[in-house]
């Protein structure tokens, strides 16, 4: 029998039941990533011993008996942009490549409560910036589905190894769909919660007022253990919220009667791919059937929705990664003239191409004569944005949409066109503008056997509706069962 | 009479006595070793984020009802972007177009005047920490980094451009000190640096109601660098004038050794600071209970006490002026002065003898043994008689050494006064026999030999006898012989 290839939940209750200890789940996990992990290269960082270490304390507690937490002992891998106390944290950047944080993230903290295994940090676009995790410093991450293709990104390592079976599940972060987008294109859940919701503390900045920590599962019950492991207000974030945290698993109803499902036109407009529009249109179709209205909805100033991203998260960005200058930690060029040139040097050397577009950007939006035109006014459309959503809610529950317009594109497609690459997030940034909630759930494959991803958004801390009509659809279909074939380079044994 | 007119304005910067920073739980301590009042936070380290100290909040907003200000209810933090290598994050966490405080103003006594200035407004920052540049092994281009005071918060006081001579601006940074003392919200320290004058100077033909072109002087941490810079700058600034040319908009450095400001940086160089709000904090709501809570708390300001102390305690300005320096040593005059009911006798003694023993011994009034208390009682025992003037300089010195109360020193060292009329008596007929001479010189009407024979009784007594008496007995002995 398998083990890496189960749920937590499913894991959870052979655990409880003595019928597996932590310490063999890990070891299934870590030959799964033996086997598979030269081909998807997901991690960047991998910890075994830490993690053979935490898998005996949670055997030690079952072997208690103890009522141990739903993911203790459920092998974990983290997105390399969250701090891990005492393990190299690099944000895909040469910049970092030697640091190793004194603290831990506030996720980690609360999921070390829960005593999970940690098994590794996982590759992404350098400093999250980025749709394919192509923009990592350090190696290209491939797509289970097509190695040809990328995992999508930022968070593409989190989302290819949960997509794997070379982790059970995993944290990323999103800050204009760099949870969701790969989540889809991997074919796996991927949950951004509300702006506030999980503290992000620890969580290596890149837009300040949108990033947002979130889990990647193979379903979308293991999306609500996470997510009752990581949110709650946070004294060492003034930006989270203080609101009760519902326990989620209590919103896992199999139940679509009555939910007001709206569908933006917008959302189907030029770009989206025939066969991605086709998959949405199926599913959505398929809640219907199970007792949900549908209605279309407009949400007009959707078309401004990447501009405005690409103004206003690279202008956070360009004073985020000022830090990053050789002074104090990660690297420092080698044997500079003087302090400017320290400055210059550090910096040309550490980041890589899109890190530097984008400060250049931002450094650009922001400039005194420039701000006006170009953050002031990002700022009043990302307004316009969010009361399009406001007045969405106030007639539907979740909004459903297509979550990239396209699935997996080939490795090298787009890393000579920004623009078109930026394009990738379309479906994605809005929501992050008004700091919603998102879900994406695997939906069906087009021809080429790429899996297609279902989002749904609602208003602001309204997880509870996503996750039903989330698990709703997953109950009644079976594309979240389909795993990629890595046969052919595997070694059984 | 001058042919331009001064201007100057002048930003204020001070550091908060708070307990911890302003974004993180660090206590700052003057002179610790380098990077020990240090945690992630304060060193800008990947991840971590700001949290505002309320206190620190509460510090501003006292400082900005004891200067008269409006309090803006809905402020917010920005961030000002630019590279020091003192800068743990490149970028202040500071305060842009909503400050916590506009509007106030500042009044004080200036050569014999009232003087009162504007204050555009008093925001709230981090403070950065400090660059050491020390020869190691032989490399003498070595610079080393000491967060400790990364993070520090800071007041910025900004001033209209309404002072008009360097004397006349250190006046006013002397009454904004004063106040920031009286309300306890910083130390003030100049020498360790939590108070730092940076002026703004320009100049115009006199009658003119145009600014001319100013020109600011960096970080000055003593009034007396702070008065050369000024006037160097504005004898500079003239001879420019003069010679029919412009001064450039610049920022200066003083060189305290030669005397001059150099140019720091130019307008063309000056930074843009690309403030934008800081996305880590949010809006901070200042709800009115609160302000009026701080109002509460407020001590009465030193210019209104030292009107009291003139009016209800009978004390001259000058002396007003001294008493009310700083604010241990008015409570400690106010509380004497209320307990004996004599503030001229407080007045002299505090000003005296107290201020003698407290700068011999390099110490402040409140760090001293000497309490309002003692003062009082001391003052009591010379009305009753108990101990001369000059027995209670002595018995003060034996409070200040020991913190006993000066009743209990007279007690033990037998210092009451003799004022039993017979045992004098006896006394004074012993001395006159002992020196007949000057006996009777004074009966031959020369009658300063008093003197001497009074001088002896005293001696005799070790200092105790009532002088008075002794006058009054050696009178009557030598006219009745």
């Amino acid at each position: 029998m398998s083990l890496y290839n189960l749920t937590a939940h499913a894991l959870h209750e052979k655990l409880k039941a003595r019928e597996i200890t932590a310490v063999a789940l890990t070891e299934s996990v870590y030959a799964r990533i033996e086997a598979v992990e030269p081909h998807v290269k997901g991690y960047l960082t991998l910890t075994k011993d830490i993690a053979l270490e935490q898998a005996r304390a949670a055997d030690a507690g079952f072997q208690k008996g103890n009522d141990m937490p739903p993911l203790a002992g459920i092998p974990i891998a983290i997105k390399d942009v969250i701090c891990t106390k005492g393990v190299r944290t690099t944000c895909a950047s040469k910049i970092l490549s030697n640091f190793v944080p004194p603290y831990d993230a506030t996720v980690m903290t609360k999921l070390h409560q829960q005593g999970v295994v940690m098994l590794g940090k996982t590759n992404m676009d350098e400093f999250a910036m980025g749709s394919s995790t192509e923009n990592s410093a350090y190696q290209i991450t491939h797509n289970p589905w097509n190695l040809g293709t990328i995992p999508g990104g930022s968070s593409g390592g989190s989302a290819a190894v949960v997509s794997a079976d070379a982790a059970i599940c995993s944290l990323g972060s999103d800050t204009g769909g760099s949870i969701r987008q790969p989540a889809a294109l991997c074919g796996v859940v991927g949950m951004k919660p509300t702006y506030g919701r999980v503290s992000r503390y620890g969580l290596v900045a890149f837009a300040s007022s949108l990033d947002q920590i979130g889990p990647f599962s193979k379903d979308v019950t293991d999306c609500a253990l996470l997510l009752n492991a990581i949110c709650g207000s946070d004294a060492m974030d003034s930006t989270s919220v203080d609101m009760p945290v519902p326990d989620f698993t209590q919103s896992l109803i199999n139940d679509a009667k009555g939910l007001k499902i709206g569908v933006p036109k917008e959302y189907f407009a030029q770009g989206l791919e025939a066969e991605v529009a086709d998959r949405v249109h199926a599913a959505i179709a398929v809640l219907e059937q199970l007792g949900a209205t549908v209605e279309e909805i407009s949400l007009p100033h959707t078309e401004y929705a990447i501009a405005t991203y690409y103004i206003i998260a690279p202008a956070e960005a360009s004073a985020n990664l000022a830090r990053y200058d050789g002074v104090r930690y990660g690297y420092r060029t080698e044997n500079p003239a003087d302090l400017l040139n320290m400055y210059k040097k550090t910096r040309s050397e550490g980041f890589g191409p899109e890190v530097k577009r984008r400060i250049m950007l931002g450094t650009f939006a922001l400039s005194a004569g420039y701000q006006d035109a170009y953050y002031r006014k990002a700022q009043k459309v990302r307004t316009l944005i969010k009361s399009d959503f406001d007045a969405a809610f106030q007639k539907v529950d979740v909004i459903a949409t297509p979550t990239s317009p396209t699935p997996a594109f080939k490795i090298g497609e787009r890393t000579a066109d920004a623009l078109q690459m930026y394009l990738s997030d379309v479906m994605t940034t809005p929501a992050s503008h008004a700091g919603l909630p998102g879900i994406s759930v695997p939906c069906g494959f087009v021809e080429s056997g790429l899996p297609v991803g279902l989002q749904f958004l609602a208003a602001p801390f309204a997880e509870e509706k996503l996750l039903r009509a989330a698990y709703t659809f997953e109950q009644n279909t079976e594309h979240h069962r389909q795993k990629p074939d890595l046969s052919s380079f595997l070694v059984e044994n | 009479m001058e042919k331009y007119e001064t201007v100057i304005g002048l930003e204020i910067h001070a550091e908060l006595c708070t307990e911890s920073k302003l974004f993180c739980h660090c206590a700052y301590i003057f002179g610790a070793l380098a990077n020990d009042c240090t945690c992630p936070v304060c060193l800008g380290m990947p991840g971590t984020l700001p949290v505002i100290n309320k206190r620190a909040l509460e510090f501003a907003i006292r400082a900005g009802l004891a200067i008269g200000c409006e309090i803006t209810v809905d402020s917010k933090f920005d961030r000002k972007n630019y590279f020091y290598p003192d800068l743990p994050k490149n970028y202040q966490i500071s305060q842009y177009d909503l400050p916590l405080c506009k509007n106030g103003q500042v009044t004080f006594e200036f050569e014999g005047e009232r003087r009162t200035v504007a204050l555009r407004r008093i925001h709230l920052e981090e403070d950065a920490g400090k660059s050491v540049h020390a020869e190691v092994t032989g490399d003498a281009t070595r610079s080393f980094m000491d967060f400790n005071r990364a993070g520090v918060p800071l007041l910025e006081i900004v001033s209209e451009p309404e002072l008009h001579s360097p004397e006349e601006a250190i006046a006013y940074c002397r009454a904004v000190k004063e106040i920031l003392e009286y309300i306890g919200v910083s130390d003030c320290n100049m020498e360790e640096g939590s108070l730092r004058c940076e002026p703004n100077i320009s100049l115009r033909p006199r009658g003119s109601q145009e600014l001319g072109t100013r020109t600011e002087i960096k970080n000055k941490n003593s009034f007396q660098e702070l008065i050369d810079a000024m006037e160097y700058e504005v004898k500079r600034q003239t001879r420019i004038l003069d010679a029919g040319g412009e001064v450039v908009q610049e920022t200066l450095l003083f060189d305290a050794a030669t005397g001059r400001t150099v140019a720091m940086r130019g307008k063309e160089e000056a930074d843009d600071y690309r403030y934008f709000p800081e996305p880590d904090l949010v809006h901070v709501q200042i709800d009115a209970e609160w302000i009026e809570e701080i109002q509460l708390t407020l001590p009465e300001l030193p210019a209104a006490r030292r009107k009291r102390f003139i009016t209800d305690y009978g004390i001259s300005p000058e002396n007003a002026e001294f008493l009310t320096g700083t604010r241990q040593l008015a409570e400690f005059f106010d509380e004497a002065a209320q307990l004996s009911g004599e503030p001229t006798a407080c007045a002299n003694w505090i000003m005296g003898d107290l201020m003698r023993l407290l700068n011999t011994a390099d110490s402040d009034i409140h760090e001293s043994n000497v309490t309002p208390a003692h003062l009082n009682e001391l003052i009591q025992l010379i009305d009753n008689a108990t101990i001369s003037g000059k027995i209670a300089k002595s018995v003060l010195d034996d409070v200040f050494e020991t913190g006993k109360m000066p009743k209990q020193i007279v007690a033990e060292k037998g210092l009451a006064q003799i004022t039993d009329t017979s045992e004098i008596e006896t006394i004074v007929l012993q001395v006159v026999e002992e020196h007949p001479g000057p006996a009777q010189d004074y009966r031959d009407g020369t009658k300063k030999a008093i003197g001497f024979l009074v001088g002896q009784v005293m001696r005799a007594t070790r200092g105790k006898a009532n002088p008075q008496l002794v006058n009054q007995i050696l009178t009557q002995v030598l006219s009745t012989e």
